[in-house]
């Protein structure tokens, strides 16, 4: 025991380097983990989150016999998927051609144009959504509705055209991350196969198939896996900030992490945004062990870990 | 190079459609011009993308009733600085020692990192604790101290960059020469990861300048709001600019309530706009880093 010590203690300065860091990690992350004890639990201020009593499932009972649970999962999980599906395709095709454009100055130009909506808060973006729809000033009401010969809509009470806005928000402000991701992976392509393929007579479209895509799908199936990973999680500020809050979209904009939000804030609420949110953790973890696993048995150099 | 007739259609088609898509990714943010529109103006036409009647009032407005948003500028320029600071600082010191192959229980020290970006607790736990235990409730450590000082993420970037370009035998020629750790992390390690540093200081300072949710948790003092917790308000309560400002110098000027609203969120982004010209090639890089897993 002595001599085990003793054989640590040149790396003393090492552990102490790490210590602000872990015991960080141990605050900000694994007290909250042990905290998700309280979603079986009734809790009361005074007691805190150890003291207070046990129920068992009962917020979990409360959770899923309202009609939320179903709603919150449903948006969560169709919103990601369509976020997933467009934004991958779009990132895809815009690497392709941004990657193909010769004149390099432009290609700077439109490559920064596409980053530009990811460096904007969530918050800004609302204010952007909002001068196009507000109902008295949006420009859209004001002039691309008549333009088209269209009555104004109050878009923050109609529930129907939220999928679409909030899609397109989405798309907008997200693309560019993407596209830069898979530009890196196009870039790691050894040219020569391209110049090979053209003196062969490969047409564009043969040397995109056969060549490009080929070399892509590594990196596509890596921010598959993450996002699959996170298909339970929602981005708080795009459904809660864009709607504006809006209680007559939730239908269509309450996700999980808006649940959790709201249930928290709200008068005794605090037992099912509890249990939405260590469900959300569980099945969240659940989801990246089972799609890593997945990728590790038949594709383990994509495995992430 | 000479380009065939297919190959030039193919440039004029990309050219096309690029130039579309880059059109709607830049007009939307036109729309700030409204905040350069004179408010009766807007109030006929509505928001749009070119001034049809030129005004600054509503930057008038806002100087002369700056008290807030100084203070709320100072709020998020104060946290951005020393957020970042102390991710930068937390981020090296954690994965200095975690980049060293020597280094006994490493693997389990990096799994203790790595396992924080698998599971979490989720907002519940989180915001008991912070708010009962460390009563961070309208306090500056409420924008600070929640989430965004060290993550898994951060520490894993820094250590596979550490592990990856900086040669071992470096290290063990500074230790032959005497060397401490603590002198090897500040001599060698850190001034050859400079790409990286700059990358992950990048992230973190968007993320804290961006960060509205903190505000959203902890925050309810107006005195306290940062410039996107103060946006967000405005969103239900215009007069939340108001907040800090006398009652008698707030009624020499009409609130122009239209055009206020965007000339404040523009204000908000134009840190971003002025640094961005010379920082996208380092977000450019770190996006595709970031990419590459650890």
């Amino acid at each position: 025991m002595k001599k085990n010590l003793r054989r640590l203690l040149p790396y003393l300065p090492l552990y102490a380097m790490m210590l602000p860091g872990m015991i960080y990690l141990f605050i900000n992350n694994y007290i909250p983990m042990a905290g998700i004890v309280i979603a079986f639990k009734k809790y009361n201020v005074n007691s805190g989150i150890f003291g207070s009593p046990w129920v068992g499932l009962e917020n979990f009972k409360f959770l899923f016999g309202t009609n939320d649970a179903f709603i919150i999962l449903r948006n969560t999980l169709l919103y990601n998927v369509a976020f997933i599906l467009i934004n991958n395709l779009a990132g895809v095709v815009l690497a392709i051609i941004l990657s193909d454009v010769l004149n390099k100055r432009l290609r700077s130009l439109y490559q920064s144009s596409l980053l530009l909506p990811f460096l904007i808060s969530i918050v800004v973006v609302s204010y952007i959504v909002f001068a196009l729809l507000s109902q008295e000033n949006g420009m859209m009401n004001h002039t691309l509705l008549p333009l088209l010969g269209k009555e104004p809509v109050a878009w923050y009470s109609t529930p129907k055209y939220w999928p679409v806005i909030l899609t397109l928000t989405h798309l907008w402000k997200g693309v560019g991350y993407g596209t830069l991701i898979y530009i890196a992976a196009i870039s790691g392509i050894d040219g020569t196969l391209f110049e090979a393929a053209a003196l062969d007579g490969a047409s564009k479209w043969q040397q995109i198939t056969r060549i490009t895509l080929p070399f892509l799908i590594p990196a596509v199936i890596t921010l598959l896996i993450l996002n699959v990973g996170k298909i339970f999680f929602s981005d708080f500020g795009l459904f809660y900030q864009v709607p504006q809050d809006s209680g007559s979209l939730y239908p269509v904009t309450n996700t999980i992490d808006t649940y959790v939000y709201r249930a928290l804030i709200s008068a005794g609420g605090i037992g099912r945004s509890a249990a939405a949110s260590v469900f959300q953790s569980v099945v969240g973890f659940l989801m990246v062990m089972t799609t890593n696993w997945i990728v590790r048995k038949t594709s383990a150099e994509n495995a992430i870990f | 190079m000479i380009l065939s007739k297919g190959q030039k259609i193919y440039q004029a088609v990309i050219h096309l459609i690029l130039t579309l898509v880059t059109l709607s990714m830049v007009l939307p943010l036109l729309l700030f011009m409204s905040s350069i529109t004179e408010e009766n103006s807007l109030i006929v036409n509505g928001y749009s993308l070119f001034p049809k009647k030129f005004s600054l009032y509503a930057y008038l407005y806002i100087l002369n009733n700056s008290a807030t948003l100084v203070r709320a500028y100072g709020i998020s320029l104060f946290v951005t600085a020393a957020g970042t600071s102390g991710c930068l600082l937390l981020s090296t010191l954690t994965a200095f020692p975690l980049s060293l192959k020597n280094l006994p229980g490493r693997r389990f020290f990096s799994f203790f990192v790595f396992f924080t970006m698998l599971f979490s607790g989720g907002l519940v736990p989180s915001y008991i604790m912070w708010t009962t235990w460390f009563g961070i409730r309208n306090t500056i450590w409420a924008y600070i101290l929640p989430n965004f000082l060290l993550g898994a993420f951060n520490v894993i970037l820094v250590r596979t960059y550490m592990s990856n370009s900086i040669p071992f035998e470096l290290y063990e020629a500074a230790n032959i020469d005497g060397a401490s750790y603590p002198c090897i992390y500040l001599r060698i390690a850190l001034p050859l990861s400079k790409p990286i540093l700059v990358t992950v200081g990048l992230f973190s300072g968007l993320a804290y300048w961006n960060d509205w949710t903190n505000a959203q948790y902890y925050i309810s003092d107006a005195r306290m709001l940062s410039v996107q917790a103060l946006l967000n308000r405005m969103v239900q309560d215009i007069q939340a600019l108001l907040a800090n400002t006398s009652a008698n110098s707030g009624a020499l000027m009409e609130t122009p309530q239209v055009s206020i609203r965007m000339a404040i969120a523009f204000v908000a982004i134009i840190p971003i706009l002025i640094l961005y010209p010379f920082l996208q090639k380092y977000f450019a890089d770190g996006v595709m880093l970031g990419a590459i897993k650890g």
